[in-house]
């Protein structure tokens, strides 16, 4: 069996120690990346209150700290009584689950079916892209209405439209990384060796693109939740009793001269998700490939 | 060739650093020199002695990032323009009586304006059209001067369209536009063959003839500088170890540096095999060595070379040199 | 050149009958229409008539065939919740989502050109960063939000601006400005790295040499090359436009294709969501296309060789 490639790293985790020291750490990012990711965990035991559980006489109670505001309801109701700040968090839930699951699948696919068509070239390649193509000519806002239109709207619809829209992107970008790296010489060793096509992809081609996926996922994070937010604002994804923030903004409409509170909050929850997302992707970025750091 | 009573530019103990993350670099340490009207002037030396970055404050165009001018005094026609505002340096000075000729022709012109653009500029930013003459009939005339084939035609074209010999052509029309009283040509013909570098320099001289232009010619090709210059500075680390007619200073270098320039310089019928090449490596200008700084490659290295620096000294009439083997001025 | 553009044509061509096959074949998997046409108790005679008479009975393929030769005369068949053909209401719309597009792009360029040239000018201070982070905080902002705000502040509180609605400009800041937000960030990038590139160049040192003033060198000099990477994205810029307006039109009640084709979808109103969804695509395609077409119209080294 061919020696693994020159580039694979000792363990990813420890080449990531080693740049580390060179670029720092995201500090606030990364505490409020993983704040979110806390609520979406342990969100049913921090709620103060049910996020489903409305009370019609608690109805569109202004946040604690404006007059008529109380602190049982940090940052206020809506207008069944619903505590806004419970409901956020369990969006905070929906939104990464909808988020890992669609980059998880979209990822995998899409990476899967880039290392091929860069791979193997030729028909399968032309073919390949002439698809990815097509499906780009559609917007995606677009593509995925057709979809969710078909598909009833529910958690896993979102994630499958999510999964079906944003594959096309690690397809392209995958594809690219294999063109280049697949005329190293020890791509064309392990060939000589007898190396399976299996056995290429997994131990000397998959490592060497992992890194730009894993940034490109991160990146796509923001992306997603402001996607899923769309779809669950014009009705086509999640729908009650499950909380997405879209769903909030969708409601709060309604009532955007009566409360505030309601149309500014559940944003700036998606606000802040996608902002600490974007900065921990950067980061990981610049610690990948110093020589894309934007100066 | 002595210096004439009035110079037209006069360099007095010119500093300009660098500040970097690891320190600051003492890029042009101490340098002092004269140029009399119509007098070329060659600054010669190895990459990193200063001589880009000397031109580059006289002309106040330092890189944004971190450099300065730490001191001295740089005068042209009796102005200080270590005293000018950038803003003034623009307006009355860049361009109109102090230009440049760079390196790369290539890359110094820009590439979406048209040849006929770029060449207006200098007239057009210090109100310089001659008198009785258009814009445009000034510009075709400046680059009839520079020998460009049927410019009226070529004023619309863009640089690309030009070859490498002629867009040298038209950046030196850039420079000489406004009739200068300064041209700096920093190494302008090292990317060019030799019939076109002695066409250039042709250029240059015929026109300093007329206008008494001085000129500052930066190279480390010390063949090109004795075929046009008059004197020739010498520069090492961030100074000038010598300075002196051109003639003289090749029959009869006094600072050993310029003799091992000399020395590495390979000619038909030298009886060497290898190249000479001086060995070792300038210091560091972040923090230079007390001493002399060529020291620690030079032959001829004494104890005090080690402990203080030569002052310049007095080998011939118009020739000096700062080197502790030369006898001191009485 | 000219087989440059008849390649990227076809290309183009190909996507576009691509996309109109995919849409077909999604629309169709939704259900069938029939039975959304006809009262439930309808007798089954009638719903295979119907069926028939719609060419619904057809293999999936002949289906597609008849649409996409109907199609290509303008036939898209009649709105089943409007009771006019298709076509019409779809070009009806359109105007509106381009005039909408156009104008946010133009918004997005008004804050991204300013902000990337001076963060470049400007570059490690606080107008450095200040731009930098105003851009990051935009592609943070999901456009529907914005508008969402923007309609709290600028047309409740403050009642400048009416918050739905189409005919006067004031009517078109709000929407224009939800819908630019999102790319000022990637735009300001691009300008700034770019003019980073440019400044560091020998021809903006000879333009100084030459002593042209300072807003000279930035504005004429510098920015005509820097500009360049961002012109030719326009294109895409503007489709990325397209696709935002959805949400967007929603919101503002907007009466563009956007809200059109979003009401069509759930009113399972099939014709019009086809008709919309593939002219939609080939605004997408056409704008791209431009983009590569104008390589050569901007950068000169480009024009004559193509």
């Amino acid at each position: 069996m061919a020696e693994a490639s020159p580039r694979l790293p000792r363990g990813f985790l420890a080449g990531l120690r080693g740049r580390v020291g060179a670029t720092g750490l995201p500090w606030v990012s990364g505490t409020m990346l993983l704040l979110v990711v806390v609520a979406a965990l342990f969100g049913e035991a921090i709620a103060p209150h049910d996020p489903n559980g409305f009370n019609l006489a608690a109805a569109f109670k202004p946040p604690a700290w404006q007059e008529g505001g109380s602190l049982a309801y940090l940052l206020g109701t809506d207008n069944l009584g619903r505590d806004v700040l419970s409901r956020i968090i369990a969006g905070a839930r929906v939104s990464l689950i909808v988020a890992a699951y669609a980059i998880v699948f979209s990822g995998v696919i899409g990476a899967l079916i880039g290392m091929i068509s860069g791979y193997f070239g030729g028909r399968v390649d032309a073919v390949i892209m002439r698809l990815v193509d097509i499906q780009m000519s559609i917007p995606s806002l677009a593509l995925a209405l057709m979809i969710a239109a078909v598909l009833s709207p529910s958690l896993s619809t979102v994630v499958i439209v999510i999964a079906i829209t944003y594959w096309t992107w690690y397809a392209r970008i995958v594809r690219g990384e294999i063109l280049s790296l697949k005329e190293r010489d020890y791509v064309a060793l392990a060939k000589v060796a007898g190396c399976g096509t299996a056995t290429i992809f997994h131990r000397h081609l998959l490592p060497n693109v992992m890194n730009t996926l894993l940034v490109l996922a991160t990146l796509q994070v923001g992306q997603v939740i402001i996607f899923e937010a769309s779809l669950s604002f014009l009705g086509l994804g999640i729908q009650s009793p499950e909380v997405s923030w879209g769903l909030m903004l969708a409601d709060a409409r309604n009532y955007i001269t009566k409360a505030w509170w309601t149309i500014t909050l559940p944003g700036v929850a998606i606000m802040l998700t996608c902002l600490s997302s974007n900065l921990v992707g950067d980061w990981l970025r610049d610690t990948f490939d110093p020589k894309r750091r934007q100066l | 060739m002595t210096a004439a009573p009035t110079p037209l530019l006069k360099i007095e103990n010119l500093q300009a650093h660098i500040k970097l993350r690891r320190g600051t670099v003492r890029a042009v340490d101490g340098v002092d020199f004269e140029i009399a009207p119509g007098e070329t002037l060659g600054l010669v030396g190895e990459s990193g002695s200063g001589k880009t970055m000397t031109s580059l404050s006289i002309l106040r165009l330092l890189p944004r990032a971190g450099g300065h001018i730490a001191g001295g005094k740089i005068e042209l026609d009796g102005t200080d323009l270590t005293r000018v505002t950038d803003a003034v340096m623009a307006r009355d000075w860049r361009g109109s009586r102090i230009s440049m000729v760079s390196q790369d022709p290539l890359t110094s012109l820009n590439p979406v304006f048209t040849v006929g653009d770029q060449v207006g500029a200098p007239f057009r930013y210090h109100d310089m059209i001659p008198a009785g003459k258009s814009l445009r009939e000034a510009i075709v005339a400046v680059l009839d001067r520079v020998r460009i084939p049927s410019p009226a035609k070529r004023l619309d074209d863009y640089p690309h369209q030009f070859s490498g010999g002629m867009r040298q052509r038209v950046v030196s029309a850039m420079a000489i536009a406004c009739a200068p009283r300064l041209l700096i040509a920093d190494e302008p013909t090292s990317n060019l063959d030799v019939t076109i570098q002695v066409q250039m320099m042709r250029l240059f001289r015929d026109l300093q003839a007329e206008t008494g232009m001085g000129i500052i010619l930066i190279t480390h090709d010390l063949g090109v500088a004795a075929g046009i210059c008059h004197r020739v500075a010498v520069m090492y680390a961030g100074r000038i170890v010598e300075i002196g007619d051109v003639r003289r200073i090749y029959r009869q270098p006094a600072h050993p540096y310029t003799r091992a320039l000399l020395d590495s310089i390979p000619h038909l019928g030298q009886k060497r095999r290898r190249l000479y090449a001086i060995g070792g490596q300038p210091p560091s200008l972040i923090d230079p060595p007390p001493g002399c700084r060529f020291a620690a490659r030079c032959p001829n290295r004494m104890a005090i070379c080690d402990q203080s620096y030569p002052p310049s000294r007095t080998v011939a009439p118009g020739h000096r040199a700062s080197c502790w083997l030369i006898e001191a001025d009485t | 050149m000219l087989g440059y553009i008849a390649k990227r044509g076809v290309h183009g061509l190909v996507s576009i009958v691509g996309a109109s096959m995919l849409i077909f074949a999604i629309s169709r998997l939704s259900g069938d229409p029939v039975l959304l046409m006809l009262p439930p108790e309808a007798p089954q005679s009638l719903v295979d008539e119907t069926r028939r008479h719609m060419g619904l009975d057809q293999p999936l393929w002949m289906q597609y065939l008849i649409f996409a030769g109907k199609a290509l005369t303008g036939d898209f068949g009649n709105s089943y919740r409007w009771q006019m053909p298709a076509l019409d209401l779809v070009l009806d719309r359109l105007p509106a989502t381009i005039q909408l597009a156009v104008a946010a792009l133009l918004f997005s360029m008004a804050l991204a050109i300013p902000f990337g040239v001076l963060s470049a000018v400007h570059r490690g201070t606080w107008i450095d960063n200040f731009g930098k982070g105003f851009a990051m905080l935009g592609q943070a902002m999901p456009n529907f939000w914005v508008g969402l705000l923007l309609i709290l502040v600028f047309a409740i509180h403050l009642e400048w601006l009416p918050p739905f609605g189409h005919g006067t400009p004031a009517h078109l800041v709000m929407p224009a400005i939800a819908l630019g937000w999102y790319p000022v960030a990637a735009q300001t990038r691009i300008i700034r790295s770019s003019m980073l590139d440019v400044l560091d160049s020998d021809y903006i040192r000879m333009g100084r040499a030459v002593g042209a003033p300072d807003w000279v060198l930035i504005w004429k000099y510098a920015f005509r090359n820097a500009a360049i990477p961002l012109v030719t994205m326009l294109g895409v810029y503007f489709a990325a436009m397209l696709g935002g307006a959805f949400v967007v039109e929603v919101i503002f009640a907007w009466p563009g294709l956007g809200r059109t084709v979003v009401e069509a979808v759930f009113s399972r109103d099939f014709p019009v969501v086809q008709a919309g969804v593939l002219f939609t695509s080939i605004l997408f395609v056409l704008s791209n296309l431009l983009v590569d077409l104008s390589y050569g119209v901007i950068d000169p080294r480009i024009r004559r060789d193509g």
